[in-house]
């Protein structure tokens, strides 16, 4: 027990990793046996993660659970984790989607051996972002997580997953080149990675750098992040690879891409570019301000005029995650005001509702995709009362990407609007304004789907529309009901969120 | 400390190629066996010796063995390693067992693998030049390096000639050696220049470190001796034999060329141009950081656009050696550091890489890309060891390129940034060109002539992917299992620079 809570952290990392070698051993054709110990492998993290949550003080500034191993000494570089109220809601935010992603691919068949370990050095990689507190660690993680996604995309993706799986890698790893020399360079002046320290050396640098004003060099070293961070988010226009590898990406994969590794971008954003650039931030954050307002409202436009039904969930994501980007901009703007901090709260909320809803919305277009094998949105139509359960589950799922009260979206949504309103105003009003188009497009969706005239050839022969399955519907369970209740009683989670933003800003 | 090791690790497959010469050609098995036994010698005793190394932290030069030979001319047989050529020691042992497994191959008359053509004179030659390249990474006279370094070249004519891709041998085995030979006469003529100047009477490389050279003899003789010998680790401009070379070689070959020769070329580069002339490189470093930055992106470049599996990996071996010799003329502690690290991982990463184009090659009799397809069924193995031969190449972090590539750039940072940034545009072009080349080869569908053909991988086969692949994932999770060592190389390095 002791050992456990003294390595709560570790534990956490590293066990999806471990079982994803566990799984090479077992034997090829036992394809239930190798789903389940998958599943209930990552189900451990999940608990531990329960009680991390549990035994984490909110009113403790600073991180927690830490653990430092030695690594890579020679750079100064160590295996340093910890966990803030940021991350931990991440963790939390991991731990969940995995074994529900892992759930939603019991329908895999194909090289299921791969696949579950692909997914869970998938998982390791993710919570090694959120977990660490050295800057080489955390690039460690950034990047490893890119391989077991290109081969989920590349190999068990739908048509065009050749030239969406070469995308997304290139596109990230091109993005994250600015930030590792940065961290390069960071590491060179200071002779550690360690964040803490990094943090408080860079903040009172001055004098010359490589020959010019430190103050241009960090305003280059801030671009080389912010491009870094805002191809993962994404960020218009730094987008383009989403739509691609969502499409294509298997059911599983697009519902931890779009739950997880974009908040990887928005969480570098909150733990790296704020802290360690907060005069560089507030000078550009009109500029990010501006890029988030174009990711909403041209989110929103493209999604609407999608006619494909995962391209359309695709582009919502980056309706949504612009505002994550807009309350930090904000926060950006007028770090340590009591608007800066709402604001931030809402972005971090925001992160983990979007993670929860967008989840479901793939998940659930994934589950009328393999019944159908098509994701044409006119291809659909009438089909509430076929699978009448579905159909209140989908509208209940796109209800909270609505931002209808009563669900977490609009918590988190107006949050954001709230704190940057006084700070960012124009934006926030246009970014409003661009609210209207995401009920559009999301009840767009609903209507092609689910009403007006009914498409036949689901209704009897062959092709005959199942009702979603009792497997499907658990998948959907955890996250309708994580749903509802941030929509009805956010203060558990925003408590621990706020006091971790009012520490950090 | 009296068991003469490192003697026996040199001198092993040199004695192994004698005997195995004296074996009757029909016995083609048996002489395979004791090709492999010879080689499994030497591994372990190049890995007791870096263990040793490593676990007890030594410093300097360790396992220290000193014979007379010539010595009213001061050439003295004198052995010993250090941090920074243990691992290359261990490197050598590795890529010479793995290079004999991997030649094994099935002997069947219809789809042969392998080496089946007279591997009695194979494994003779090859065997002559691993001891060879164990004699440079050990010696510690500036004589025998030179000794050795010739050794280590002239088997690579015959072997390149005789086994070779029939299209190019002739060639690619003439090119290379002209090449290599001139590369070492004119670092002859500079260490010769040493010898005299420095006036010991010795060519003792540890009585030669404390020659005080002037600084004007540093600054004029730097040149000839560090280009001279970094014509063989395939430094821009000089690096186009290297890639000819890769192509012609047969696969065990190209794995010993690209795995540990080059590396011969950089080592005996670092050791005899930066350690013996510190003043002459801290001159010249700018020279050498720009053919090396050219190298790393200009041979990223050129990969990208072969369709040539072989051609791929002859010139991604280029750039990353381009990266080898940017950390050492970084002359600073990560760079170096660095440096000594890429070596290692470099090695074993070109060597898993030939290995698995050699098998499938024996199997699919094309290297061209748009030719192939399909492999990772039939050869699961391969395929595996490609994807992480390729993440090591693209520098991925877990894996050791990633080890080895960070602190070098770090190093790079120290001296020029603009170089950093320029270099840095070869990690994209890398995962690119190794994405597109992984995804046609192992997975695109295959081509309906080759379906059926593919044999699967012998054992041996799959014991030397297995190891390479073991190692690279090994360094990369855990670097204090070659850092430390390679440290105390470059402190020593870093004293005779004067601490820079």
């Amino acid at each position: 027990m002791e050992f456990i809570f003294t390595h709560l952290l570790s534990l956490i990392l590293f066990i999806p990793a471990l079982t994803g070698l566990v799984i090479v051993f077992l034997p090829k054709d036992q394809i239930k046996l190798i789903r389940w110990t998958a599943l209930l492998a990552s189900l451990i993290p999940f608990a531990f993660s329960i009680v991390l949550w549990i035994n984490f003080q909110p009113d403790v500034n600073g991180y927690q659970f830490v653990e430092k191993y030695s690594w890579y000494a020679a750079i100064g570089s160590s295996l340093h984790l910890g966990v803030d109220g940021l991350s931990l809601t991440m963790v939390l935010l991991t731990t969940l989607l995995t074994p529900l992603a892992l759930l939603a691919s019991f329908n895999i068949s194909d090289r299921i051996k791969a696949y579950m370990m692909l997914f869970l050095f998938l998982e390791t990689g993710m919570l090694g972002v959120f977990m660490a507190v050295d800057l080489l660690i955390f690039f460690v993680f950034w990047e490893i997580g890119l391989v077991p996604m290109y081969f989920l995309i590349n190999q068990w993706g739908s048509a065009n997953r050749n030239y969406a799986s070469l995308k997304f890698m290139i596109y990230t790893m091109g993005g994250s080149l600015g930030l590792l020399l940065a961290i390069q360079l960071l590491g060179v002046l200071f002779g550690t990675f360690d964040l803490v320290v990094v943090t408080e050396k860079w903040n009172s640098a001055s004098g010359l750098l490589l020959g010019f004003p430190i103050e241009t060099v960090k305003a280059v070293i801030f671009w080389a992040f912010v491009v870094a961070f805002a191809i993962k988010v994404p960020v218009w226009p730094f987008h383009t690879w989403l739509p691609d590898a969502h499409t294509e990406a298997p059911t599983a994969g697009s519902m931890i891409l779009a739950g997880v590794l974009l908040k990887l971008g928005a969480y570098g954003f909150l733990r790296l570019v704020l802290p360690l650039y907060p005069v560089q931030a507030e000078h550009y954050a009109g500029a990010l301000a501006f890029l988030a307002t174009a990711a909403i409202v041209f989110g929103a436009f493209a999604a609407y005029g999608q006619t494909d039904f995962k391209r359309l969930v695709a582009y919502s994501s980056v309706n949504h995650m612009g505002f994550v980007l807009l309350g930090i901009a904000a926060a950006a703007k007028a770090a340590g005001t009591l608007d800066a901090t709402i604001a931030l709260n809402g972005a971090v909320l925001q992160m983990f509702n979007h993670g929860l809803s967008a989840a479901g919305m793939f998940f659930l277009v994934g589950v009328i995709y393999e019944r159908t094998h098509t994701r044409n949105l006119n291809d659909f139509g009438g089909l509430f009362p076929l699978v009448p359960v579905y159909g209140g589950i989908l509208i209940f799922t796109s209800m909270a990407s609505l931002g209808m009260p009563g669900l977490n979206g609009f918590i988190s949504e107006f949050l954001v609007v709230r704190g940057s309103w006084p700070i960012l105003t124009v934006y926030t009003a246009i970014a409003m304004l661009g609210l209207l188009f995401t009920g559009a497009y999301v009840l767009k969706g609903i209507k092609n789907v689910l009403h007006g005239p009914l498409n036949e050839q689901w209704a009897h022969g062959e092709h005959k529309l199942t009702e979603i399955n009792t497997r499907e519907i658990m998948v959907m369970v955890p996250l309708m009901a994580l749903i509802l209740i941030i929509g009805i009683w956010p203060a558990w989670i925003l408590d621990v969120i706020n006091k971790a933003m009012m520490a950090l800003f | 400390m009296n068991f003469p090791v490192l003697s026996i690790v040199v001198f092993t497959p040199m004695v192994a190629a004698v005997l195995i010469l004296l074996m009757p050609a029909n016995k083609r098995n048996e002489t395979r066996s004791l090709a492999l036994a010879a080689a499994t010698i030497a591994l372990i005793l190049s890995a007791w010796v870096y263990i040793q190394y490593l676990v007890n932290g030594m410093t300097g030069y360790q396992f220290v063995e000193e014979y007379t030979w010539l010595p009213a001319l001061g050439m003295n047989l004198i052995f010993g390693v250090d941090g920074m050529s243990a691992p290359l020691v261990l490197l050598t042992g590795i890529v010479m067992f793995t290079g004999v497994c991997i030649s094994w191959g099935i002997d069947d008359a219809h789809a042969p693998t392998g080496i089946q053509d007279r591997p009695r004179e194979f494994f003779a030659f090859l065997f002559i030049l691993a001891s060879g390249v164990f004699g440079v990474f050990a010696s510690l006279d500036l004589f025998m390096l030179f000794f050795f370094y010739e050794i280590a070249v002239f088997p690579m004519y015959l072997l390149i000639a005789i086994w070779g891709w029939v299209k190019t041998r002739e060639y690619a085995a003439m090119k290379l050696t002209l090449y290599l030979f001139i590369g070492s006469v004119v670092a002859l003529v500079g260490a010769l220049a040493l010898y005299y100047q420095a006036g010991f009477n010795s060519f003792d490389m540890r009585l030669l470190e404390t020659a005080n050279f002037s600084e004007a003899f540093q600054v004029k003789w730097f040149l000839p001796v560090f280009f001279g010998f970094a014509v063989l680790g395939g430094i821009w401009p000089f690096h186009n034999w290297s890639p000819d070379g890769h192509v012609a070689a047969p696969t065990a070959v190209s794995m010993f060329h690209a795995g540990v020769l080059m590396k011969l070329g950089a080592f005996a580069a670092l050791r005899v141009g930066v350690m013996l002339l510190p003043q002459g490189a801290q001159h010249w470093s700018w020279l050498i950081m720009t053919c090396a930055g050219i190298a790393v992106v200009y041979g990223a470049f050129i990969a990208f656009v072969q369709p040539d599996l072989k051609y791929i990996i002859g010139f991604s071996s280029v750039s990353h050696m381009g990266l080898v010799m940017l950390g050492i003329s970084t002359l600073n502690r990560n760079g170096l550091m660095g440096a000594g690290v890429q070596m290692f991982s470099h090695g074993v990463m070109t060597a898993l890489f030939f290995a698995v184009v050699g098998m499938i090659y024996d199997r699919s009799h094309t290297r061209q890309i748009p030719e192939l397809g399909g492999m990772i069924k039939p050869l699961p193995w391969a395929g595996i060891g490609f994807i992480i031969g390729g993440l090591v190449s693209m520098g991925m972090p877990g894996f050791s390129g990633f080890v080895a590539e960070f602190p070098i750039f770090m190093g790079v940072w120290g001296r020029q940034w603009l170089v950093a940034v320029i270099a840095a545009i070869s990690i994209v072009i890398t995962a690119a060109y190794i994405m597109l080349a992984i995804r046609k080869v192992f997975f695109a569908e295959m081509p309906a002539n080759l379906e059926g053909h593919i044999s699967p991988l012998t054992f041996l086969d799959k014991v030397a992917i297995g190891l390479l692949c073991s190692l690279m994932i090994g360094i990369g999770l855990f670097p204090s299992l070659m850092v430390p060592m390679v440290q105390t190389g470059v402190d020593n390095i870093l004293r005779l620079l004067g601490g820079v």
